[in-house]
This record gives C-alpha cells, sequence and structure tokens, in this order.
C-alpha cells in the first residue's frame, strides 16, 4: 500500500486561500482525518488529491508517483461521495461492475469481485435492486462498494455519513472502521463531526482556515490540544483566562482572573504569560465528604447553576466563580440547581494554553 | 341528500360540461366541417355529409373543386423537413446545452438571451429582413433556405430544455464516473446522456412539432417553390373550409401523439427519480 504525500499545496479562489501552503503526508495503509469547520478547507484538499479541483501551486504524490498533473480517471483513487453518486440507471451490479468493465476484466472476474464487495460491505443479494430501492444506508454502503471493488492506491471519503440520520450514523462509524482495519487501504476521511473523527482514524488532521493546526492520533488530539481552537474544536470544552504564576516542567500554575489557582499541563510557557484553562466536562469530580484541601490541588467550590437530566446521565452548568463550567454525574446522586458543591479538577488533565 | 348538495353537484357539471366545450369545441368544429358536403347558413349543421374532400386530400379522389389537391406531397415534404431540422438543431442543442448547463461561459445567460430573440420578436419584420439576405445568397425558395429558417426559430426550444435537462442531472454521478476511470468523454455517454435522454427526447419532439406548424418564415422564405402542409392550408382556408379543416386535423394529429408520448416519458422521469 503506499503513500500520500501533499507537498506546500495552495489552492485559492480570488482572493481567498482555500487552501493554505498545506503539507502532509498519510502513511501506508493509515486513516487519516481531516477535521475542522465548514470552509477551513478539508473538503478542497480531498477534492485536489482527487483531481477534481487543479492546484495553484504544490504536488501531490502517491508512492514515487507524481500525480498533481494527472487527470481524475488515471490517479487510481476510489472516491465514496457525501450523496451517495450512484447512477440511478443502473442496478447495484452494474453500478459496481462499471469501473471493472472500463478496465477489461473478464466477465467471470467481474462477476467474482462484485460479489466479494457487496459482502464486505454486508448486500450480498442486492445485486439487481436499483439505487431508488435502496435505504440511505445501504446506498452509502453501495458506494463505498463501488470505490472498493476497484483495490483504488488510495480511499478518499468526503463527509459519507453525513447525510445519514444519528442512529445509523453511529452504526456505519464502527463498521466503516472495521472495514478499514480488514483492508488497510491508506484512506483520507473528511468530516466535521469530532466523534466520527475519533472512533475511526488512526490520525487526526485538524484544519481551520486552510490550514492543518494539529495532527496527532485521537487521544492526543483530544487529550493535548496544541492551541485553543483544537480544544475548542474537540468535546465540550470550557476556557477560563488568567496568568501563568509558576513553572515546573510541564506542571504550570495559573492565577485566574476571577482570583484562582489552577495547576495543569503546559508546554512552552513562561512565568507571567496570558493563558487559557481548558476543562472538560470528564475532567471535573464531585467530592462528597471531607477533604483536606491544603493538600489537595485544583479542589473549588462551585454552584450548580444548571442540571438537565438527559437519560444516562445529569448534565450540570457549574458556576465557578463566575466561569461556567460543564459537567456530568450520575443520576444517583444527582445534585439539585443552585446547591453548592465541591469539585475536584485532576491536573494531569487539564490543558493550559496560550490564551 | 339535501338541497345544498345537489345544487353544488349541478354546478360542477355544468362547469365541466363548459370546459369540455371550450376545449373541444373548436375540434369538433373542424371535424364537422371536415366531412360537411353542404353547409349553408342558417342551418346548425351541415345539410349533406361525407368523406369526399377526405379523399380529395388523400389523392384518392380527383376533383375541380379550387384548391382541392393531393396534400400528399405537401405532408411528405413537411415530414423530411421537420427530421432534418430536428436532426441539426439538436446537433447544436445538445452541446451547446450542456456547455450552458456546466461551465461558466462567459456572458453565458446573454447567449442563452440571444437564442431566445428570434421568438421574442414580431416574426413579419425578421422574416422580410431575412427574405432580403436570403434572395441575395440564393437561398430564397429553396428547401434549405426553409431548413434554416425553421432551425432559428426552434432553437430556443433546443438550446433551453436541454439545458435545463443537464443542470437537473448532478455532476456528482459524472465525477462518480471518473474515479472509477471513465474518461470525460465515457462518462458524458455512458452516464450523462442516458439519464438527459428523456429530456432531450422532449426537447426534440418540441423542435419537430415547430417545424411541421411552422408558417410565417416558410411563408416568407419558401414561396412559391416550397409547400409545406401550413402553407396548403393557407391556400385553401379562404374559400374552402371544408379542405382547410381536414388539412388542419391532419396537422394536429402528431401534435397530440407527440404531446401524449412527451407526458408519459416525463411522467416516468419523476417516477423513476434522479440519484
Amino acid at each position: 500500500m503506499p503513500n500520500l504525500i501533499l507537498d506546500h499545496v495552495v489552492k485559492n479562489y480570488g482572493k481567498l486561500r482555500a487552501v493554505d501552503d498545506l503539507s502532509l503526508e498519510v502513511q501506508d495503509g493509515e486513516l487519516l482525518t481531516l477535521l475542522g469547520p465548514s470552509g477551513c478547507g478539508k473538503t478542497t484538499t480531498l477534492r485536489a488529491v482527487s483531481g477534481f479541483v487543479a492546484l495553484n501551486s504544490g504536488r501531490i504524490f502517491i508512492g514515487d508517483r507524481n500525480i498533481t498533473d494527472i487527470p481524475p480517471e488515471r490517479r487510481g483513487i476510489g472516491l465514496v461521495f457525501q450523496n451517495y453518486a450512484l447512477w440511478p440507471h443502473m442496478t447495484v451490479f452494474q453500478n459496481l461492475a462499471f469501473g471493472l468493465q472500463l478496465k477489461k476484466l473478464p466477465k467471470q472476474a467481474i462477476q467474482k469481485k462484485v460479489e466479494e464487495g457487496l459482502s464486505t460491505v454486508k448486500l450480498t443479494g442486492f445485486e439487481d435492486r436499483y439505487p431508488r430501492q435502496l435505504s440511505g444506508g445501504q446506498q452509502q454502503r453501495v458506494a463505498l462498494a463501488r470505490a472498493l471493488v476497484l483495490e483504488p492506491d488510495i480511499l478518499l471519503l468526503d463527509e459519507p455519513l453525513s447525510n445519514l440520520d444519528a442512529l445509523l450514523r453511529e452504526q456505519m462509524r464502527f463498521e466503516i472502521a472495521q472495514i478499514h482495519k480488514q483492508l488497510g487501504i491508506t484512506s483520507i476521511y473528511v468530516t466535521h463531526d469530532q466523534t466520527e473523527a475519533m472512533v475511526i482514524s488512526d490520525r487526526i488532521a485538524v484544519m481551520d482556515q486552510g490550514q492543518v493546526v494539529q495532527i496527532d492520533t485521537p487521544l492526543e488530539v483530544y487529550s493535548s490540544p496544541s492551541n485553543k481552537f483544537v480544544a475548542g474544536f474537540m468535546g465540550t470544552t470550557a476556557f477560563i483566562h488568567g496568568r501563568v504564576s509558576d513553572v515546573a516542567g510541564e506542571r504550570v500554575t495559573v492565577q485566574t482572573d476571577s482570583g484562582l489557582s489552577i495547576v495543569g499541563k503546559g508546554k512552552h510557557l513562561a512565568v507571567g504569560e496570558e493563558v487559557d484553562v481548558a476543562i472538560r466536562p470528564e475532567n471535573i469530580k464531585f467530592l462528597t465528604g471531607p477533604v483536606d484541601t491544603r493538600e489537595q490541588q485544583n479542589v473549588f467550590e462551585a454552584r450548580v447553576s444548571r442540571a438537565s437530566f438527559v437519560g444516562e446521565l445529569v448534565d450540570y452548568q457549574l458556576d465557578l466563580k463566575g466561569s461556567l463550567l460543564r459537567a456530568k454525574g450520575e443520576t444517583v446522586n444527582a445534585v439539585i440547581e443552585g446547591a453548592t458543591i465541591r469539585i475536584k479538577i485532576e491536573p494531569g488533565q487539564l490543558s493550559i494554553l496560550k490564551g | 341528500m339535501s338541497l345544498k348538495r345537489i345544487l353544488v353537484i349541478a354546478a360542477e357539471l355544468m362547469l365541466l360540461l363548459v370546459m369540455f366545450l371550450i376545449i373541444f369545441g373548436p375540434m369538433m368544429s373542424l371535424f364537422i366541417w371536415s366531412i360537411a358536403i353542404r353547409w349553408y347558413w342558417p342551418a346548425t349543421l351541415p345539410q349533406e355529409i361525407g368523406f369526399d374532400y377526405w379523399r380529395q386530400a388523400l389523392g384518392l379522389q380527383k376533383s375541380l373543386a379550387i384548391g382541392a389537391v393531393s396534400i400528399l406531397p405537401a405532408f411528405f415534404l413537411s415530414l423530411t423537413i421537420a427530421v432534418i431540422v430536428v436532426g441539426l438543431a439538436m446537433l447544436i442543442a445538445i452541446p451547446a446545452g450542456y456547455a450552458l448547463a456546466k461551465y461558466k461561459i462567459p456572458f453565458g445567460s446573454v447567449i442563452m438571451f440571444l437564442f431566445l430573440m428570434p421568438n421574442a420578436f414580431p416574426q413579419q419584420p425578421i422574416f422580410v429582413n431575412l427574405l432580403r439576405i436570403f434572395t441575395r445568397i440564393g437561398l430564397a425558395g429553396t428547401i434549405p433556405g426553409v431548413i434554416l429558417v425553421h432551425i432559428l426559430v426552434g432553437m430556443v426550444f433546443g438550446v433551453w430544455i436541454t439545458s435545463a435537462t443537464f443542470r437537473a442531472i448532478p455532476t456528482h454521478l459524472e465525477e462518480a464516473a471518473r474515479s472509477v476511470g471513465a474518461s470525460k468523454t465515457r462518462a458524458f455517454f455512458r452516464i450523462t446522456l442516458p439519464l438527459a435522454a428523456p429530456g432531450i427526447l422532449a426537447s426534440a419532439v418540441f423542435v419537430f412539432i415547430t417545424s411541421l406548424d411552422e408558417f410565417t418564415g416558410t411563408f416568407f422564405i419558401g414561396l412559391p417553390f416550397v409547400n409545406t402542409l401550413p402553407m396548403t392550408l393557407y391556400s385553401s382556408s379562404g374559400y374552402n373550409m371544408q379542405f382547410a379543416s381536414v388539412i388542419a386535423i391532419i396537422l394536429l394529429i402528431p401534435s397530440i401523439l407527440f404531446m401524449t408520448l412527451i407526458q408519459r416519458v416525463l411522467r416516468a422521469e419523476y417516477v423513476g427519480g434522479m440519484g
């Protein structure tokens, strides 16, 4: 399986820099997700790799092959579209067979490959149906099978699950991850859904305004975001602004604007610098029973400003001296609105980011 | 049943009858005229009916009545011209429609508008001037000249319908074809064209009917040598109403046939659904 390299890729639309000097490598067999809000350039980047967008400058390589000037049909890529793009006048079989026929494969070989393709996406028996007779999820699986049946060097997926309802999306995420593990094709996946990205990716490239802001494993991107944008994009993050009061290796102490002293982890920070403390709901623990505040770090008193029952847990909004934090708790022993509680925020889980 | 209900039903029936008369009245009048042998005012229906005029028109019976000639030569000429016009017009309209739909053409909307222009102006001034030009280049009174006029008049249907058809086909379908290895040309012929077929057919039918029924341009450019069916209708309409109504009915038949065809084809389109 070859790797994919983007080398200083630039794409402008008039004055807008849609892709701004972007360089990255997708390692062979890896599934890399381009994650970001609308307009960050992820789709444009994908279309540049697929060949439907011409670059202003930069090069693209599949393995050793420079494909920058090669038209889409000769790049050896498989493409899965957001709206499936199945050909309505052809059956499922014909949709899958079309690419194979173009390669002039014998009928029996085509038959065999189509059958294999359908069984990979668990749609055996659907050969003679027309796209209009399929549900959204089934159409998306056919679209995936159509790309896979050609055994492409690179697989590109453009928000393939965005048109499906929430429940189906969750199911299909796991199926796509499993198929990728099974086949091991070098892939680029585009989405704006961070949960989706974390489930299926080997690595995530978070993009903003045409550039890659952080590229790392899902765990690293989530727990050690490199800046405020990434921290805010992943999970539900609350920020508390303050200044660095002490640095001991990666252990940083911050004096917040509201007068609290918080300890967290941060890199390359100096005393006096302005920073944001990034706090996620799962970092906050409710304390019951007596606690010796002199020995514990990051123990605070907060007021419960909102408590919402959302089925499997209770969603809280806590007021920590003016900063509003989101927290989660069990439905048993739920705390009522207006109550004051003690919370502890584990220092090792807090990211201190340049403000 | 209450009185109110009865009145409502009666009113609906009256409305239905009136609509029926409005839509089919003129055609019934035509039909009655075509089988009238003698019909003098103030009789509401012909005094004597028969199919004589039909037989004269189809060349099965000779007659000394003025204007009663076999219309078959004119009919076949009209058909031939219409078929050639469709062929040539679609040859231009299909690529033009595709280009206007899929590419950002500079002044694209101006070009589309230009195709509409011949039909937006009063026809006589256009064709009088066209006659001058055609006379100078030797096209006046010739079949090629008439063909050119029919293409001019029908082009609006050609380009507008085909470009709307192509625009309705999602570009993603072509891109999907290219992503599995099809060249642009192959993607067009295997994916875009089959999906556009109903719309292109509708466009072709409109051009055909327009050519078959075209009168004003043919009158100016075609006379005195090119005699299409509408021309024959014109010549006989002043004094031989029966004959004229026979020709009118014959001209109506292709229109009705094709309109039914289009309606059925387009309905299948919507049921089929686009991807």
